[in-house]
Parts: structure tokens; C-alpha cells; sequence
């Protein structure tokens, strides 16, 4: 099993080292131990948000701002949630961990890719999720302690979160067979690009799944 | 001068403040999740996100330079070798590695 997830996860290996390090770079900058730089990718795991804490800590923000700029930050994690209640299962010590460690991409693969039969489903995803922070905990602890020590030439490798994401849209139109979903989210991010671009991620998520409820809500009645 | 205080509550905070988002879905509505209109949700959601996560990384390429060609060459080759094979590592790695190539040369 060990050997599927790593290579199921490969493409967010080579999003998230070289990711992990770019914080980890910026972190040494504000010139704390590097170990902390460790402790945030194991304990925030978020890397808008920890790449927001660069500035902020700069800044020396307070707290209540930390806290409802993170919050806001990673609003779009409520609608994840959202749609995999059946799928974390019970809950226990595993299924808190899989909340916690509820990435863009770690969803992405969770939604998209069915653990094969002779598995358990939550310890699939269990792994996913624990090897992807793996990786990210790694790369934020390489960057802090090589720095610029070493000249890397990771540019563009950061593609691969790209391609995951549009081979995943792929696979999720050979599950799911059915335009609609496409077309609600193209149409809901162009409309909330032109009008909100700033909240483009969580505008569009929520703006999609209200269009999706409404038109749920709409066959619903007709069907009386 | 750092003040590790300072960082540590900093920490705390964010950590916080991360997991609540991801946690609250859970909490709020675990107990409808056998609710028609939630499977529903859960059907129809990825695809949406995935879709829209898809659109979020590309809104920042200006499509009038030069450079939108390699992400446009790069996608290219995505969805085609995916198209072609099947295998998502294959695909994924060869827009990849076009883009580095394309980026670096």
C-alpha cells in the first residue's frame, strides 16, 4: 500500500518540497531558530496561510488579526469538508487527523481517487494525508537550514500541482460523466473574477455549490 | 531581537484558526450526512472544486505574453499524454518537466 500512496503522491511531492523550501528560505529572514520553521509546517500545514505569517510576523501582527485573516484565509476548507462527511468516517484519533491535515491537495486526490478494495478506506487516506505533510514538513526544513546556501533549480517544478489538479479534473469527469458541474464552476469563476477578484477561490466555491443547491432545490419542486 | 513568546502564541493562534475551518463542516453537519441533499453535495462539489482550483492557478498568467505559451504547451501536453495513457503520474511529470524545460532554457 505504501508503495501506491507514494507514488499516487509524487506530483505533490514536487509541489510541496520545493514549496515547503521557498518558506522556509523566507522564514530564515525573520531570524528565528530554524526549528520553528519545522514546527509550523507540522503544526499550521497550510502553506497560503504559513506564507501570510511571513508577513505578518514581520509586521508583528496581533493575535485577534491572526486569527481572523487565517480564518478567512482558509474559508474555502469549510466547503471540503463538506463534501466527504461519509467518507472520513467514524470519529477517533485517525479522523481528527484527517480533518487536520485537509489540504487543497490532499482533497483533491481523496475525492477523485478510490482506495483499492483490499484496503482499508480511511487508512488509505490516512497515509495520503501523512505522507503529503511528510513532504511538506520536509521542505520547510530544508529550506530554513540550506537557505541560500545552495543554488536549486526548482523553477516550474511547481507545474506538477497544476497538472495534478487538471489531471484530477479529468478523472473526475470520467467518474462523474455529467457537464453540469463543469460548466457551474467555470461560469461561477469568471463571474466572481470580474467582480471579486481578490476572493476568487472561496467566492467561486461558495457561488458554485449555492448554484448547486438552488438548482437541486428548483428539479425538486418540479418533480412535486 | 526575536521574541519567541511572540511566535509560539503566533503558532498557537494559527493553528487554531486553520483547523476550525477544516473542522467545522464536520461538526455542523456530520449529523445530516446521510442526507439526500448531502450525498448530492458531496457528488457534485469535487468536481466543482477541481475545477475551479484549475482556474485559480492559471488566473495569474497573462495570456497576452510570451510565457503563456510554455503553461499553454505545458497544460497541452497534460491533458494529452492523459488522454492518450491514462496514467496520471505520466501525464503530470511530462507537463512538468515540459515547463521546466521551457522555464529554464
Amino acid at each position: 500500500m505504501i508503495r501506491r500512496i507514494i507514488k499516487l503522491t509524487t506530483p505533490i511531492m514536487f509541489g510541496y518540497i520545493p514549496m515547503g523550501m521557498t518558506f522556509g528560505v523566507l522564514f530564515q529572514g525573520l531570524g528565528y531558530p530554524w526549528y520553528f520553521s519545522t514546527l509550523m509546517g507540522l503544526f499550521i500545514f497550510a502553506g497560503a496561510a504559513q506564507f501570510m505569517a511571513i508577513g505578518l510576523l514581520s509586521a508583528g501582527a496581533g493575535l485577534t488579526e491572526v486569527f481572523i485573516s487565517t480564518f478567512m484565509l482558509n474559508f474555502r476548507h469549510v466547503f471540503y469538508g463538506l463534501s466527504i462527511l461519509e467518507k472520513y468516517g467514524k470519529w477517533g484519533l485517525r479522523k481528527f487527523y484527517l480533518v487536520f491535515g485537509l489540504t487543497d491537495e490532499t482533497y483533491s486526490l481523496v475525492t477523485t481517487i478510490k482506495a483499492p478494495k483490499e484496503v482499508n478506506e480511511q487508512n488509505y487516506y490516512f497515509f495520503i494525508t501523512l505522507v503529503n505533510q511528510g513532504y511538506w514538513v520536509i521542505g520547510c526544513t530544508l529550506g530554513v537550514l540550506l537557505g541560500g546556501l545552495v543554488e536549486f533549480n526548482t523553477e516550474g517544478m511547481d507545474f506538477a500541482l497544476t497538472a495534478l489538479f487538471i489531471v484530477l479534473v479529468i478523472e473526475q469527469w470520467k467518474n462523474i460523466r455529467d457537464i453540469l458541474p463543469f460548466v457551474i464552476a467555470t461560469l461561477s469563476s469568471i463571474f466572481v473574477l470580474i467582480f471579486f477578484p481578490n476572493q476568487m477561490l472561496v467566492g467561486s466555491i461558495m457561488l458554485s455549490i449555492s448554484i448547486l443547491i438552488t438548482l437541486r432545490a428548483i428539479k425538486n419542486k418540479s418533480y412535486g | 531581537m526575536v521574541d519567541i513568546g511572540y511566535l509560539l502564541s503566533f503558532i498557537v493562534v494559527m493553528t487554531i484558526a486553520t483547523f476550525a475551518t477544516r473542522l467545522l463542516p464536520f461538526v455542523i453537519f456530520q449529523k445530516q450526512s446521510k442526507h439526500p441533499m448531502m450525498s448530492y453535495i458531496a457528488k457534485y462539489t469535487p468536481p466543482m472544486i477541481m475545477s475551479i482550483l484549475v482556474l485559480y492557478v492559471l488566473k495569474n498568467v497573462d495570456f497576452n505574453s510570451v510565457e503563456s505559451i510554455n503553461t499553454l504547451a505545458a497544460i497541452a501536453t497534460t491533458v494529452g499524454v492523459h488522454l492518450w495513457k491514462g496514467n496520471s503520474l505520466l501525464s503530470i511529470f511530462a507537463g512538468t518537466f515540459l515547463y521546466m524545460y521551457l522555464v529554464q532554457g
